[in-house]
């Protein structure tokens, strides 16, 4: 019980600290916008870690972060084998074809107004379907293994990858257009020159959702059958045996595969759209 | 609206036709082993054989064939009629109390959506207007509402519905906690947004009137948020339905949408699946549209669309 009391402490004072140094003078600072929320999350493990040993609150329904940490350490060669076949081999690949074949199409399909302005509403219904539901019918066409997982994959980013291209497409005003003109720039030059360097912006915004999508495809993709290995395995797996801190220890390496992947894309936006008013404050 | 009528069907009309015209060859190869089985001359003779063809092959080596791949009873890949007929008969022919009934499936699958919906809207806008009027909660929580966008937490759905059965705590709550978390984070980092959307000559004109900070809220900072608030509720009904129908998958196939994929994919029932897909996609599509139309008539009558 007296864990419990700390915990309730520990969190007054971290939170009293928070509020100080949220309203202090220097809370503008780059350094203080770090340190508040890297206090805020501590103090939730802490929380977390003295609540769940207070209380004693049972292995199979809440370990504690440091047994999530150790199971981390301790099972480190077979998260790196789960990763590999889940993100690099299922979600990587099909992010790629799916990501690769939506800008594709959306380039081809762009020219055509008609075409295109019948294929927003209807990429756009698309992408806001379940479309994870086709996962069980796609692991019964190419298998068990992560040729399955990348075909949910490519299914899942193709929608909003291509209503986002296509969007960003037709995104330069007639003024632009008129100036490509003037410099005599034929379809193609202004197409580099200006149509893609405009439409960069909403292609990274879907390159951005897509990474998350790409992410939850191959793992709820495996809950309908995979080879004794990948993410999504191994935290059904590990869930049937009630073996909680290793389900954490996969959710640890999901968070930490997803937000490095949504940051991957984030650095290469910035270098491609420099110019653009979100990049530049 | 109008303008784009035509093509939308003609979208749709393609859609339909490529989905066709992938039958024939998908089915192929299962429906030359059933018209062998029954006797009737097939090029290249044996399953075996035929198994490394290709399926383009096949199909212009058997033409007689095509009309089959259309009819098999558990084809690779059913074709759009299959799939309505089996919707229309699981859902209009069907009594709603059985088993075999999509709307009763829909029905367990919508009512955990929505439960879960209302509790994660709810709990996201009290912490927004937390986050908007309270800065260190700004300063410590947004920055983790935004990075939780970018981590699968769909992965821990399972383990959720498994502890709360290990405790006793079965059917619609812990899908409807899925569908609360799911839709959460995506309507706290809109309202936020929502709530800080009017401008500071806004704010300061409320100033002038010497409104207090709850007229403030009530007056400017909520109304001005419904077209952000709006936006979020569409994603987040989404998301909703997508974790009751992922949360109905350890369970181990009993009801629901997602049991109904389950079941179809452990027994091979592939026209199962799709028009278990098919209602969640209409099922999607209707709570969307539905929000749709409440924004309308909401932003009509506040007079901001």
């Amino acid at each position: 019980m007296t864990l419990v009391v700390f915990a309730f402490v520990f969190w007054l004072v971290a939170w009293r600290m928070n509020v100080v140094l949220a309203n202090s003078a220097a809370s503008k600072t780059r350094l203080i916008k770090l340190v508040v929320p890297i206090i805020f999350g501590f103090t939730i493990l802490v929380v977390w870690e003295l609540v769940v040993r207070g209380l004693s609150v049972p292995m199979v329904i809440l370990p504690p972060p440091s047994t999530i940490a150790d199971t981390f350490l301790a099972k480190l060669p077979i998260l790196w084998k789960d990763f590999v076949q889940t993100f690099v081999k299922g979600a990587l690949s099909g992010y790629l074809i799916g990501c690769t074949a939506a800008i594709a199409l959306a380039i081809l399909v762009e020219r055509f107004d008609f075409i295109r302005r019948g294929l927003l509403p209807v990429g756009n219904f698309l992408a806001a379907l379940p479309i994870i539901g086709t996962a069980p019918i796609l692991v019964m066409w190419f298998g068990f293994d992560w040729h399955s997982k990348a075909a949910v994959v490519v299914v899942m980013v193709f929608f909003p990858m291509l209503i986002n291209t296509v969007a960003g497409l037709s995104e330069t005003t007639a003024m632009q257009r008129d100036l490509m003109k003037t410099y005599s720039a034929d379809p193609w030059q202004a197409f580099i020159k200006l149509r893609l360097p405009a439409a960069m912006p909403f292609i990274f915004n879907g390159l951005k959702i897509s990474t998350t999508l790409a992410l939850i495809g191959a793992i709820v993709a495996e809950f309908f059958g995979s080879p004794t290995l990948g993410m999504g395995f191994r935290i059904s797996a590990s869930i049937g045996q009630l073996a909680l801190d290793m389900v954490w220890a996969e959710i640890v390496v999901a968070a930490i595969a997803g937000s490095a992947f949504y940051g991957i894309v984030a650095i290469i936006e910035k270098g491609v759209t420099f110019w653009h008013p979100s990049q530049r404050g | 609206m109008r303008r784009s009528f035509l093509p939308i069907i003609v979208v749709i009309a393609g859609l339909l036709a490529i989905w066709y015209a992938a039958v024939v060859p998908m089915n192929i190869k299962m429906a030359l082993t059933a018209a062998e089985r029954s006797g009737i001359a097939v090029t290249p003779v044996g399953a075996k054989e035929r198994r490394d063809r290709s399926a383009m092959l096949l199909v212009v080596q058997n033409t007689f064939a095509i009309k089959d791949t259309f009819a098999l009873e558990r084809p690779r890949l059913p074709a759009p009629h299959q799939v309505a007929t089996e919707l229309w008969n699981s859902t209009v022919n069907k009594k709603i109390t059985s088993k075999r009934s999509l709307v009763f499936h829909g029905w367990i699958t919508l009512s955990s959506t929505l439960l879960g919906f209302a509790i994660g809207t709810g709990l996201g806008i009290l912490l927004a207007i937390g986050i908007v009027y309270n800065r260190a909660m700004d300063m410590s929580v947004m920055p983790w509402a935004i990075a939780s966008q970018t981590i699968p937490i769909l992965a821990i759905a399972p383990m959720i519905i498994v502890v709360f059965n290990s405790v006793g705590l079965q059917g619609i709550f812990p899908k409807a906690i899925i569908s609360a978390y799911l839709s959460f984070f995506p309507v706290v980092v809109g309202m936020v947004k929502g709530l800080r959307s009017p401008d500071q000559m806004h704010l300061d004109l409320l100033k002038t009137y010497n409104a207090s900070s709850t007229e403030g809220f009530w007056k400017l900072r909520l109304p001005s948020s419904m077209p952000f608030f709006f936006a979020s509720l569409k994603i987040g009904i989404a998301a909703s339905l997508v974790g009751a129908i992922v949360g109905e998958l350890p369970t181990g196939a009993v009801r629901g949408l997602g049991a109904r994929l389950l079941s179809g994919s452990y027994y091979g029932q592939t026209i199962q699946i799709w028009s278990a897909l098919l209602a969640a996609a209409l099922l999607a599509a209707a709570l969307v549209a539905l929000i749709g139309l409440v924004q309308r008539l909401t932003l009509n009558r506040m007079g901001m669309s």
